[in-house]
């Protein structure tokens, strides 16, 4: 089936296979592999991207349910190269290791940010309660985020030494 | 020392963050070869059976199907450290979820139809899964053939016509002795069941096998050396026709050392004409194709006098490797030698056993070991000092290893070897041990539960062989900055941005001049044994310094013709070779970097490029019998301390704060420090609270998804995680470094447990410990000692709100032999 979709900007018209999940037409129809598959099933948010303004997990969305709509992925967040306040901040505070989240992570936080600009520890851990990260413990993308929404004196953490 | 290093010690960002937070960062699973086909698996329904039949006619006529494979066509066997693994299973199953069949296809889907019309007949059997039974004389033989496989002879023991893959002997004192001298004797059994690793991105690998047998392998693997070595061993190809490439890894925790689909892959792209074939495992297969960390029943016995000190102990730990020994063998080993923890006794045994089941195998996970140990070792710990009525806390100090102490194989501990009582002191005090705080006290009050305390301490050396050894690469560019070539993978924990600042700051040089290669290639990069064990920063930190110095030493040699000086005079800075007491007298490293032409034209030097070697020292093997020797090449010590609260009625529990503190020797960067930390601890949580595998009674896995085996989300961690540092400098570190990967997660649980203890009196025996475990506890019901039911539990504490979401598992299979009724005894 053809499809139009607008990602990160640009109009793409694809034929797609019905059966395709919009992840995998991210991933294999357009090369944007920046967005991950962790689980297949919905649980894990490495796949998540916005649709018309909203994050939903690519991989339990039908590519053919994405015509004609507007799709944001981790490619387009940062600005002609230049990170955006969410990336520095993640950045800044060690927010990534492995990086196999980082793309859902970002579209996650992102999507609170513009919901809630000035969150609270409690909010933020409900906003990428959906995204598991193996890696980090959260804490300091917690910190991260709290940075990239101007409360950086809640965000320091310290290793204290002894 | 430490206001003299400039860039070791930094929080520098990470070096390849910004491609991992754009999305550019490549993983295997990215990588698109023209042709590529792609592969899925024919799983075992069944524990262990007989493979009567195999048809694969449907599958192969179906169009697009390229290449289907099963193991009477492959006549190849690979292992780890015994040999006993087909790459399809031949002739029987060994565990569910076992590889019987294997297709490679234009497409997933038509590779997944392929799949479902391969017909395979079986002769059910019954299978071996409970460990204690598996080594009864009478037991069903997972593995008939043990005494005709090849094995490491120098450190393992197989025992041929049993199910012991491995059986460890640890012998120091005399334990006879020790007990007589005790006043106590306190024995007690711990148990916890196997639980998966879950890096994000699960296992994937490509493969090409070109004319010639010239073979490429793009893997998710931590240790592309080991990938090559092991698979060139198995496919009797030299090593110079495999090339192992290995892009950005998604998490490994272990899980992705040694070999695991490659070979398979390759066969199949063998089978169909050379054309690259990529397998992604699912979820699912992660948890039950792949392997899983090794679930434990950890016995120990204990002697103290009433003065709190041990006499004597004796340590026996049945390790379940499942259906292949891969790493359960080399957990069992080290599991046996670091048994004791962190304490001076001076009379024990350890027996270990690595029992063979019919159960997905166990392999490395984080901690390799000591994270299951250390849940039965300090919890033991607590409730000695509760038998003879002394605090733990106290009852820990009394007994930790100090300088002159000997470990259980008789390596003598010094001041420098690190400090187990500053880790332990500082978490302590960071929770406030022993007494609850006005806030505290008010929260019992106004919610009606108590807030407990408890520390736990934990101790891990790498576990590898006694001549580990790598190789680090520094090349310089001609404008002076440098690239480093390693084979250790960055895997998330951060070595290339720690080795980036040992290396800018051998050179002198600003960090943003060093950049470390991201793709690691066994063609191209010098060999390194495996990203495993926390031995990369003082390894590969060595080699590093090592090639530094290298590097520096060709400048300087160059420099001093071209200045016409010796070269002890000869000074640098992040710039220029000087003449040390004439400075101006100069010359650029860009000018040196690749030869130096003087002004005439002449050349001299040629590119500056610095090769480290370093292997660890003075390790040995261990003796069979009693084994004594060298194994440690350095041990981290560190503490955790725990606060919670409990509602002593119904048994939940939140963790209120887990507090840390490990001796890393030198912080070479503390936001990677912390992210260890951090991260390993919330691992640990998981592992403490609600992972792990359940099976039904015929083998069957019954939660490989994250529904049913919950991983902690941003919701589950602690309001309060901090993290400490004690900086004892390790003599052969790099800067005094040691490396600190794994032990976050070791000890999280136990000091859980020890806090529940301290709040409600109930003496948890089983990890992980769910509401309804304590519930039973609370009333002294057996613990669930085995995670062998006929219904799933529900698991993850978010599940549970009032602990009325479960449903009972039915009675755990018996445990002929095992106890858990607690001995405490005057002799
Ligand atoms: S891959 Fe979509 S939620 Fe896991
Ligand atoms: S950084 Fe590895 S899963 Fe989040």
């Amino acid at each position: 089936m053809l499809i139009s979709v607008t990602v990160n900007g640009d109009v793409f018209e694809r034929e797609v296979e019905e059966h395709w999940t919009l992840l995998r037409f991210l991933r294999d129809g357009l090369g944007l592999t920046g967005t991950k598959e962790g689980c297949g099933a919905g649980e894990c948010g490495a796949c998540t991207v916005e649709l018309d303004g909203r994050t939903v997990n690519s991989c339990l969305a039908l590519a053919v349910e994405a015509d004609g709509a507007s799709i944001r992925t981790i490619e387009g967040e940062a600005d002609q190269g230049r990170l955006s306040t969410i990336q520095a901040a993640f950045a800044r505070h060690h927010a990534v290791q492995c990086g196999f989240c980082t793309g859902g992570m970002v579209m996650s936080v992102r999507d609170l940010l513009q919901r809630n600009p000035r969150p609270t520890v409690e909010e933020i851990k409900e906003g990428i309660e959906g995204n598991f990260c193996r890696c980090t413990g959260y804490e300091q993308i917690v910190e991260a985020v709290l940075d990239a929404s101007g409360q950086l004196d809640a965000a320091k953490g310290v290793l204290r030494h002894v | 020392m430490s206001d003299r290093l400039r860039t070791v010690g930094a929080d520098v960002p990470r070096v390849e963050t910004v491609e991992k937070l754009t999305g550019d960062a490549l993983y295997t699973g990215d990588l698109l070869l023209p042709g590529m086909l792609h592969a899925k698996v024919k799983h075992s329904p069944h524990a262990r059976a007989r493979i009567l039949r195999i048809d694969t006619a449907r599958a192969e006529a179906l169009p697009g199907v390229r290449a289907v494979l099963t193991g009477h066509e492959l006549d190849y066997r690979i292992g780890l450290y015994v040999v006993d693994k087909d790459i399809l299973a031949k002739d029987v199953v060994r565990h569910f979820g076992e590889a019987v069949a294997a297709v490679a296809a234009d497409t997933p889907e038509i590779a997944g139809e392929a799949v479902g019309l391969i017909e395979v007949e079986y002769d059910v059997l019954t299978p071996v899964l409970d460990p204690m039974a598996a080594i009864r004389d009478d037991a069903p033989l997972v593995h008939p053939d043990l005494g005709s496989y090849a094995y490491v002879e120098a450190a393992f023991s197989p025992q041929p016509g049993t199910n012991i893959a491995h059986r460890q002997l640890v012998r120091k004192g005399d334990l006879d002795r020790g007990f007589a001298e005790a006043e106590w004797i306190v024995e007690r059994e711990y148990t916890n069941p196997s639980v998966q690793h879950v890096p994000l991105e699960t296992h994937v690998v490509v493969v090409q096998w070109k004319a010639g047998d010239q073979v490429t392998i793009w893997t998710s693997a931590q240790s592309p050396f080991t990938v090559r070595n092991l698979f060139c061993t198995a496919l009797r190809l030299p090593l110079n026709q495999v090339r192992v490439v290995v892009p950005h890894v998604g998490g490994g925790f272990g899980g992705k050392a040694g070999i695991h689909l490659e070979p398979l892959v390759a066969c199949l792209s063998r089978k169909a004409g050379g054309r690259p074939v990529r397998l992604q495992a699912t979820r699912e297969e992660e948890f039950s194709l792949l392997p899983c960390r090794s679930a434990l029943t950890y016995r120990i016995r204990t002697g103290v006098r009433s003065d709190g000190t041990i006499t004597a102990q004796q340590m026996t730990m049945y390790w379940d490797a499942g259906a292949y020994a891969d790493y359960a063998v080399n957990v069992t080993r080290a599991s046996a030698y670091s048994s004791g923890g962190p304490y001076d006794i001076p009379n024990a045994a350890v027996d270990a056993y690595a029992i063979y089941t019919n159960k997905p195998y166990g392999t490395a996970y984080r901690g390799f070991g000591h994270v299951e140990f250390f849940w039965g070792l300090e919890r033991h710990m607590e409730l000695v000092a509760q038998a003879i009525g002394m605090d733990s806390l106290e009852f820990r100090r009394r007994n930790l290893l100090r300088p002159g102490s000997l470990t259980l194989t008789g390596e003598r501990i010094t001041e420098h070897t690190g400090d187990p009582r500053a880790c332990l002191d500082a978490v302590a005090e960071a929770i406030d041990y022993g007494r609850l705080t006005a806030a505290e006290a008010e929260h019992e009050r106004t919610t009606g539960r108590k807030v407990g305390k408890g520390v736990a301490t934990l101790h891990k050396a790498p576990a590898m062989p006694s001549f580990t050894a790598t190789a680090a690469v520094v090349k310089m560019n001609s404008d002076a900055s440098v690239v480093v070539n390693i084979a250790l993978m960055e895997i998330g924990q951060g070595c290339d941005t720690a080795l980036a600042q040992i290396v800018a700051e051998r050179l002198r040089f600003p960090v943003e001049r060093v950049k470390v290669a991201v793709e690691r290639d066994t063609d191209k990069d010098p060999y390194d044994w495996q990203t495993v064990a926390s031995k990369g920063l003082i390894l590969s930190g060595n080699a590093c310094l090592l090639a530094c110095d290298d590097l520096l030493r060709q400048a300087y040699e160059v420099a001093g013709q071209a200045l016409r000086a010796n070269v002890v005079d000869l000074d640098h800075d992040a710039d220029r070779v000087f003449v040390a007491h004439r400075p101006e007298e100069s010359v650029t490293f860009a000018e040196l970097s690749i030869g130096y032409a003087f002004p005439n034209g002449n050349g001299i030097g040629g590119p500056l490029v610095g090769v480290g070697r370093y292997i660890a020292q003075g390790l040995t093997n261990l003796d069979k019998e009693t084994g004594q020797g060298l194994p440690a090449l350095d041990w981290t010590y560190g503490a955790h301390g725990v606060v919670v609260d409990v509602d002593p009625e119904t048994g939940e529990f939140d963790v209120l704060a887990i507090s840390s503190a490990y001796d890393v020797g030198r912080v070479v960067n503390p936001g990677l420090v912390r992210g260890q930390a951090i991260g390993g601890m919330v691992q640990g949580l998981g592992t403490a609270l609600c992972e792990g595998y359940i099976y039904d009674q015929q083998g069957r896995l019954l939660n490989p998804s994250f529904t049913d085996n919950k991983i902690p989300t941003a919701r589950d961690i602690p309001a309060r995680i901090d993290s400490a540092v004690v900086e004892t400098a390790q003599l052969d570190g790099p800067f005094g470094a040691r490396g600190v990967g794994e032990h976050p997660m070791i000890s999280v649980a136990p000091a859980i447990g020890n806090a529940i203890q301290h709040a409600t009196g109930a003496e948890l025996l089983h990890m992980p410990m769910r509401f309804e475990d304590v519930w039973r506890a609370l009333r002294s019901h057996d613990p669930i000692d085995n995670w062998i039911t006929e219904t799933p539990v529900g698991s993850c504490r978010s599940d549970l709100p009032g602990g009325d979401a479960t449903v009972h598992p039915a009675d755990a299979v018996a445990h002929p032999g095992s106890t858990h009724t607690p001995e405490v005894a005057l002799p």
